[in-house]
Formats: structure tokens, C-alpha cells, sequence
């Protein structure tokens, strides 16, 4: 085939696109609902979610996961493309930030004798393993529109996926989750978004080479 | 590409058409720095510009189109050149930005174009053949085949990206 018959054909399939970056949204949001699905089937919003709205712990917990989400979502989308601007990662330093500052006001306010209560909480068994379930439809979905989109790096593409998703997840769980202290939050949760991350990183390579 | 975006053929067919002569320049300099000959350059050019329009859905309105093209560009190099054994880096930045060299005249694809097609299923495959080899546009095709023009449409899309995987496979 010559070139010029082969633009033929590019034409002939038309040039309208829309930005990989409402492509992605729409897959976070078909993929999130996906998970509140599953996430009122079976864990369902904690039975005291009226004081707790009150307490600055559980505030905060949330804040701290949207935070993540919003940041998350703006990485992925810069690894998405071929020419992924320089230091992506420098994106979620707020994120980082706002966990350590977090657990420095917690460690100033709680006594010492009670800091390993709070870091082992009561849920902790159930926050590991429901984080990744509630991100695993968020990451199916993401990972499948990636798959349209040119990463410079499929590696790091599916590590962000596997980020935004458990981020997106850990949202979810977090209205359900009773243990609110950061000591908490910044251990249980970024352990299962830790794992998430490696498990998108992994994938990476074998579903978003182009 | 902004016009193209919006629907606009003509604007589209030119940019394909200016990218294609930039890719040969770029394309060639690469080979030549990695010590081999303009004979897979079309190959090349083509599985770049097949990428330039299935991922065209990743270039920032907001930002140049240069430093994006040149991204693909560099990649789609870079992987020809890995898949034959070819593992030193690749900095086409050094070459890209000389427009001067620009080859206007293509060489054959070196890629057998009827092997290639014929990986395709039966539809497709006639669907590429009437659009590109003979110049028929997608709504003569529908009426010919008595496909509605959209489902021309899909087929082609999907068409092209089993060609776009067809380059990644092949190892000559």
C-alpha cells in the first residue's frame, strides 16, 4: 500500500476525536458506579454517618481520598499520552502533604499510650481487601479506554490506572470504614492503594503497548 | 488538527499529507544513525501514521502538535528498531527539527501490502481495498456493498487498527 492511499483510508475514517481527558473521566465515572453497586450490596454507608460528618477525623479522611482521586486522575491523564510532560508524580506532592501534616496533628493530640489503638483500628482486615475490590471495576474500565490512548510509558500509564482506581475505591470505603484517626487512614489505606498501584504497574505493560 | 477535529476532511487530508513528508525526513535520519539503510522507511512511515490518526485522541488542544508528533514519531522508531535487535537509545530530537531535508518522494513499502490486507476478514479487507487503493469514498462503498455508510465506518476503523497491529507483529 502506498502512503498516500493509506491517508486515503485515515481520511475516509474521519478526524473527529474527542480528548482522551473526557474519555477517561467517563470511565472513572462508569467504573465508580459500577463499584457503588457493589458497594451498597455489601458494605453500605456506616450507621452513624450524621455525627460522624461532625468529627474533623472523618472529614478528613474524605478529603484526603477526593484529594487523591482529583490528583490521581490529572497523573493518569499525563501518562496517557506519548509526550507525558516532565515529573508526573510531582502532582500528588499536596496529597502527600496534607497525610503527613495529618498524622502529625494526631500523633500532637493523642496520647502516646494510645497511638497503637489507633494505628490497628478495628477494621483494618476489612480495609485491605475491600479498598482493591471496590477499585477493581474503576480499573477494568480506565485501563480498557487506556487502551485507546498512547502511553509514553505503559508501565507507569497502568501504575497511575491502578492509583486513581484504588483511590477511587478508598472513597467509596471510607464512608463505610468506623476508624477515622490518620494514624489509621495513612497506613491501612495506602497499604491497599500501594498494592493497587503495583498491580496496575504490572498490567501495565501486557494491555496498554502500542 | 484542530479543523480535522471538528469534522473537516480537507484540513485533515492535508495535515496527513505534510506529517507524512516531516516522518519520512525523521524516519530515514533515524535509520541512518542506527547504521541502517531507507528500506524499511515506509514501513515505518505508515505504522507511525497509523498511530498519528488511532491516538490522535491523546494530542492537547491546548499545547503545540510538534513535540506530540515527534513523541510517536520516536517510538514507533525506536519499537521498529527493538523488535530487530537494535537496543541503543534514540534521541530524534537531535534530527527532527530539520525541515530542509524533507524527502518528498516515498519508497515502496517494504511490508508485502497484500500479506497485509489479507490478515484481514473478508468485509474489511474490500473495504480498505475500494477506499484507499481505488480512491471510492465510504458512502460509494455502503451503496456498492449495501452496508448503510456508518457501518463502513466501523469496519474501516476496526480494519485500521488490525493494521496498526499487524505492524507490531511483523518481524521481517
Amino acid at each position: 500500500m502506498k502512503t498516500d492511499q493509506l491517508v486515503d483510508a485515515l481520511v475516509a475514517d474521519g478526524g473527529a476525536a474527542s480528548p482522551i481527558a473526557r474519555l477517561l473521566l467517563l470511565a472513572l465515572a462508569a467504573g465508580v458506579a459500577l463499584s457503588l453497586v457493589v458497594f451498597f450490596l455489601t458494605l453500605g454507608i456506616r450507621p452513624d454517618i450524621g455525627p460522624a460528618l461532625e468529627t474533623w477525623r472523618f472529614d478528613l479522611k474524605i478529603v484526603t481520598a477526593l484529594l487523591g482521586l482529583v490528583l490521581a486522575f490529572g497523573v493518569c491523564r499525563d501518562c496517557a499520552r506519548p509526550d507525558m510532560p516532565p515529573h508526573p508524580l510531582r502532582r500528588l506532592l499536596p496529597l502527600l502533604a496534607l497525610i503527613v501534616l495529618a498524622v502529625a496533628v494526631e500523633l500532637v493530640l493523642v496520647p502516646e499510650a494510645a497511638w497503637r489503638q489507633r494505628l490497628i483500628g478495628s477494621n483494618s482486615l476489612i480495609c485491605l481487601p475491600m479498598v482493591p475490590i471496590l477499585s477493581l471495576a474503576p480499573l477494568a474500565v480506565v485501563l480498557w479506554m487506556l487502551r485507546r490512548a498512547a502511553p509514553a510509558s505503559p508501565a507507569l500509564a497502568g501504575a497511575a490506572a491502578g492509583f486513581m482506581a484504588a483511590l477511587s475505591g478508598a472513597t467509596l470505603y471510607a464512608f463505610h470504614c468506623f476508624d477515622d484517626s490518620p494514624l489509621f487512614v495513612a497506613t491501612w489505606y495506602s497499604l491497599a492503594v500501594l498494592g493497587m498501584t503495583a498491580v496496575g504497574a504490572w498490567l501495565g505493560p501486557k494491555l496498554l503497548r502500542w | 488538527m484542530r479543523l480535522a477535529r471538528q469534522g473537516d476532511d480537507e484540513a485533515y487530508r492535508r495535515l496527513l499529507g505534510q506529517v507524512a513528508i516531516w516522518l519520512r525526513a525523521v524516519v530515514r535520519r533515524g535509520l541512518a544513525s542506527a547504521g541502517r539503510g531507507p528500506a524499511e522507511s515506509e514501513d515505518i512511515v505508515q505504522e507511525a501514521l497509523l498511530a498519528v490518526h488511532l491516538k490522535r485522541e491523546t494530542w492537547d488542544a491546548s499545547r503545540p502538535i510538534g513535540p506530540w508528533l515527534r513523541a510517536i514519531a520516536q517510538h514507533k522508531l525506536a519499537d521498529h528498531l527493538r523488535r530487530r535487535g537494535f537496543h541503543d537509545h534514540l534521541d530524534i530530537d537531535e534530527w527532527s527539527n530539520a525541515p530542509e531535508l524533507a524527502v518528498e518522494v516515498e519508497a515502496p513499502a517494504a511490508i508485502d501490502s497484500r500479506r497485509m490486507l489479507a490478515s484481514l476478514p473478508d468485509r474489511q479487507r474490500t473495504i480498505v481495498q475500494e477506499i484507499s487503493l481505488e480512491g471510492h469514498t465510504a458512502a460509494d462503498v455502503a451503496a456498492r456493498l449495501g452496508m448503510t455508510e456508518g457501518a463502513v465506518r466501523v469496519a474501516l476503523h476496526r480494519a485500521l487498527k488490525s493494521l496498526a497491529a499487524f505492524y507490531r507483529r511483523e518481524q521481517p
